[in-house]
């Protein structure tokens, strides 16, 4: 069987809409430098690295190569994995493998975006099938709109619930020194944004930042000798959709229904609202992070907003979800799920600083991307 | 067996994805190129650790990951380490018409070459060993191409 | 550690202009490897990609092949970079223990795209590719400096033409089987010195996917003949610009064969290594690397060459498929060379088998200028 895992450190850069000091291998840099300190290691000691982003947001072929000097990768071990938004999640899990099957010792991995320096939402596009959707599809709004316009019409879900969520996630990104948009939003606020696609608002949807993340993975033995406290990984699962927008499920969310629960069975988990400490979600709008809560078997198909209107999810709350501000504030796409996993690390180790939600012992992580396609990471205090 | 594939009118769609792209330079290009504009002068960086200079200039050094912060001006000569003389063409990625020649440069005064084109002289006369210097355009813009090229020594 | 093995081969047959899209390309070869192995899709726990989006002219790519590849309601992820990287993380993620079997896929429609437009933006926006920079012009930088540090000539570069092109008359999947002379070669047309045509591989498509399994599963689920083990690997990366290395320096290539020998406990390459599938999309590039891997000494891969000792019937033989020179689909060139192998390994390459096929050797790369390796030892 393969090895245990653990994370230990973590290091992101201070993300912004715009970078304009950094170049996309120095940001790089400023991360993995970051990570290395949260370690206290040297780049000696790294044996792999891992790297992950989207090509046609910065137009480089072949990233792993291209970003060398800031990777410190020169006569290493390294590649690339990439799947779109879920990214992030994708090169953590491909961290925790490195690691687990007992190749490697210490592997660094590594995501990244500098989303401002192309059109976000012309990249995106080309994802469709270029003889089939690519014309008429339009982005990553609209389809968010149209799930959302559903649930609320099949369990009277309402514009003020996802708008309690984007303000959750936007005042808690204020305790987040690292986070893009960090401003005071109320709810009403939020329902007096502009609109963009009904029902989702400006102040419901995610920015496009220039950011990265690095995550550094150990075996058991040397997380044990380098880390007081490291973040262990009891499962890493993915599960995706199929190809094609039009034979999309749009009524819930499946892949998350059935990577939560594959994940939760793998951890032994059987009461998520209950067992889970803090939860770090890849809700890209608002909408989402009413309607998946479902799909996370919180509750019943349509009971997330009662549990948003009680308050479950905020700080103070049973489940703290996105201390960190969440997606909603900070969005470098290829860094944007592995930050959610180096969040949900310093949670544990207890490194989060004014976000720390007290004691610790199990975090959930999500990526969201692609073809409505979910990538799942659990850690805990305790050894899986 | 006939199959009803081999009858079929086969479409090819022509696609050409166009995405506007602003490459932030970064401090330590920026600087490299801002001496290459204003001053027509290349400097490289070097490694406070192992001493290894670079141009164009790191943030990292690539063997021991440290900082550089030592600046120094090159004299902008070199010598070729190797070439070739491009003989297809590629208007649109392509500076000049073919033939012309690539080469890298061992650069004076750093450890590392430098790519760039060989102007100024026969593309068959072209040689590994042969000393070369920079030419600069005389609008330049901060890019690598405000370096003309680099041609033989006299 | 647990060993893995590959239990099943499939692919499309090498083409120009594929009448398929790359996700059928894709379906077509993941059906015949899980055919190959025996074994129903639903034995099949995850799924490895090696996609590009670049390559495939698309965002996301690997969000078109997730069906074709047998990834629906599975795990599934993709690599980006040549099949032996992918190949690698499929490993890892058996080795972990979370999966028992593994489909590892990969697609490359080259006739779709532009090879010098997409190899010119593996160069820095900020820097090279400026200049117009591609594989093409990279590679004969670094012929040119091979040549010159080790005085060799472009003759013996062509002998690697000669050789492979004639290898791919004995497989009927090859898309360039070619009786050729070093003359031939010679008198080719100039692409860039000292490269000319027939030291370059030919655009191609091809899409090719192994079955990989667990030891537990995999003897439970094949004969002994059909399974081939993964021995050893290791993977390494130079630096980044062409003129921070010395580009006829194969340091990053030898750091990685160490590290697959001594995974495979090879001690001496030259005795125990039977056959040798290595990375050929250029002429001189076969005998750089093949120095690189130990086979011979640094300098004297040419030599070897002269003496035949890799050719189809010599002591080692080398690219006995045609290699990368007679069929080169960039992004699944080296899943294609593990399928190869282990079509030799069983005994089942038909008129091209060699002789004595225990231990083979396989080799991908990433990059421009062979900046990174995959070494693969395959074993009975």
């Amino acid at each position: 069987m393969g090895k245990r895992v653990g994370i230990i450190g973590v290091g992101q850069t201070h993300h912004a809409a715009k970078r304009l000091d950094v170049s996309g291998v120095e940001l790089i840099a400023e991360a993995v430098t970051r990570a290395l300190d949260d370690a206290q290691l040297t780049m000696g000691d790294i044996d792999a690295i891992v790297i992950g982003n989207m090509d046609h947001f910065e137009n480089i072929n072949y990233v792993d190569m291209w970003a060398t000097d800031g990777l410190g990768s020169c006569m290493k071990p390294v590649f690339k994995v990439t799947t779109g938004g879920t990214t992030g999640t994708t090169v953590g899990a491909c961290g925790y493998y490195h690691v687990a099957s007992g190749l490697f010792d210490v592997v660094l991995a590594v995501g990244w975006e500098k989303n401002s320096e192309s059109d976000t939402q012309a990249a995106i596009a080309t994802c469709a099938n270029p003889t089939l959707e690519r014309d008429p599809f339009a982005g990553a709004i609209g389809p968010l709109a149209t799930e959302y316009s559903m649930y609320m019409k099949a369990y009277g879900a309402t514009e003020s619930d996802s708008a309690m969520v984007a303000a959750r996630d936007r005042n808690n990104a204020l305790n987040n020194p690292y986070a893009h948009s960090r401003q005071a939003v109320t709810v009403e606020d939020v329902l007096n944004s502009p609109m963009l696609s009904y029902p989702v608002k400006f102040l419901d949807m995610c920015p496009r930042s220039d950011g990265s993340c690095a995550v550094i993975f150990a075996t058991e033995e040397k997380a044990k000798k380098l880390c007081p406290k490291p973040a262990w990984v009891h499962c890493s699962v993915v599960r995706h959709d199929y190809t094609h927008f039009g034979d999309l499920e749009w009524k819930f969310m499946p892949t998350l229904e059935r990577a939560s629960a594959a994940a939760y069975k793998l951890a032994g988990i059987t009461n998520p609202l209950k067992e889970f400490d803090v939860a770090e979600l890849y809700i890209p709008c608002s909408t989402c992070g009413v309607k998946w809560m479902d799909s996370l078997w919180f509750c019943e198909h349509g009971g997330a907003p009662k549990l948003i209107r009680k308050g479950t999810f905020d700080m103070d709350g049973q489940l703290p979800i996105n201390p960190s501000g969440g997606v909603i504030s900070t969005n470098p796409i290829g860094a944007t799920a592995l930050i959610r996993v180096g969040e949900a690390a310093w949670q544990i180790m207890g490194k989060a600083g004014a976000r720390q939600v007290p004691n610790v012992k199990k975090a959930l992580c999500t990526g969201f991307g692609g073809c409505s396609w979910t990538d799942l990471m659990i850690l805990g205090a305790d050894l899986p | 067996m006939p199959s009803w594939k081999d009858n079929v009118d086969v479409i090819v769609h022509e696609g050409k994805i166009s995405v506007p792209y602003s490459w932030t330079v970064g401090s330590t290009l920026s600087r490299f190129y801002c001496e290459l504009r204003d001053n027509g002068k290349i400097w490289g960086n070097r490694c406070p650790s192992c001493g290894k200079v670079f141009v164009p200039p790191k943030i990292k050094c690539i063997d021991c990951y440290e900082d550089l912060h030592d600046w120094i001006a090159l004299p902008g000569t070199g010598t070729v380490e190797t070439y070739t003389v491009v003989r297809y063409e590629e208007p649109v990625l392509h500076p000049r018409k073919a033939p012309f020649v690539y080469a890298v440069i061992k650069m004076d005064g750093a450890d590392t070459g430098l790519v760039h084109i060989i102007g100024g002289v026969d593309p068959e006369q072209v040689r590994v060993g042969m000393r070369v210097e920079a030419v600069f355009e005389a609008k330049r813009e901060g890019n690598i191409l405000d370096i003309k090229h680099f041609r033989p020594m006299k | 550690m647990e060993k893995v093995a590959i239990i099943g081969v499939g692919f499309t047959k090498y083409d120009r202009n594929s009448p398929l899209t790359f996700a059928e390309m894709v379906f077509e070869a993941t059906s015949k490897a899980i055919a190959d192995a025996g074994i129903s899709k639903d034995d099949v726990d995850n799924v490895v990609s090696a996609s590009s989006d670049f390559w495939d002219g698309r965002t996301i790519s690997s969000m078109a092949i997730s069906d074709a590849s047998n990834a629906f309601g599975k795990d599934i992820t993709t690599v980006e970079g040549d099949g032996t990287f992918a190949a690698l993380y499929g490993m890892m993620r058996i080795l972990s223990g979370s999966f028992g079997v593994t489909v590892v896929c990969a697609h490359h429609k080259g006739t779709e795209s532009s090879m010098n437009g997409i190899t010119n933006c593996a160069f820095d926006p900020l820097v090279e590719r400026r200049l117009g920079i591609d594989a093409v012009s990279s590679a004969a930088l670094q012929a040119r400096r091979y040549m010159n540090k080790y005085g060799l000539s472009e003759e013996q570069f062509a002998l690697v033409s000669v050789k492979n092109h004639g290898n791919a008359m004995r497989n009927p999947l090859s898309l360039l089987p070619m009786e050729i002379t070093v003359d031939d070669v010679m008198n080719s047309r100039k692409i860039a010195d000292p490269l000319k045509l027939l030291d370059c591989s030919p655009v191609t498509d091809g899409a090719c996917t192994l079955v990989l399994a667990a030891e537990r599963f995999a003897k439970k689920m094949t004969t002994n003949k059909k399974r081939v083990w993964l021995k050893g690997v290791g993977h390494c990366a130079d630096a980044f610009r062409l003129g921070d290395r010395d580009l006829a320096d194969t340091r990053a290539l030898k750091r990685a064969a160490k590290r697959a020998y001594a995974m495979a406990g090879i001690d001496d390459p030259r005795k125990e290594i039977d056959f040798a599938e290595v990375y050929d999309a250029f002429s001189y590039m076969e005998p750089l690397w093949l120095e690189g891997l130990g086979i011979c000494d640094d300098g004297k891969g040419c030599e070897y060459l002269e003496r035949g000792y890799f050719d189809y019937g010599g002591k080692l033989p080398v690219n006995a498929s045609g290699g990368r020179l007679s069929a080169n689909p960039v992004q699944s060139a080296g899943l294609y060379a593990m399928a190869e192998a282990t079509l030799q390994l069983r005994g089942k390459a038909g008129k091209h088998q060699v002789r004595n096929a225990e231990t083979a050797l396989v080799h991908g790369i990433n990059g421009m200028c062979g900046q990174s390796h995959c070494v693969w030892i395959l074993g009975k």
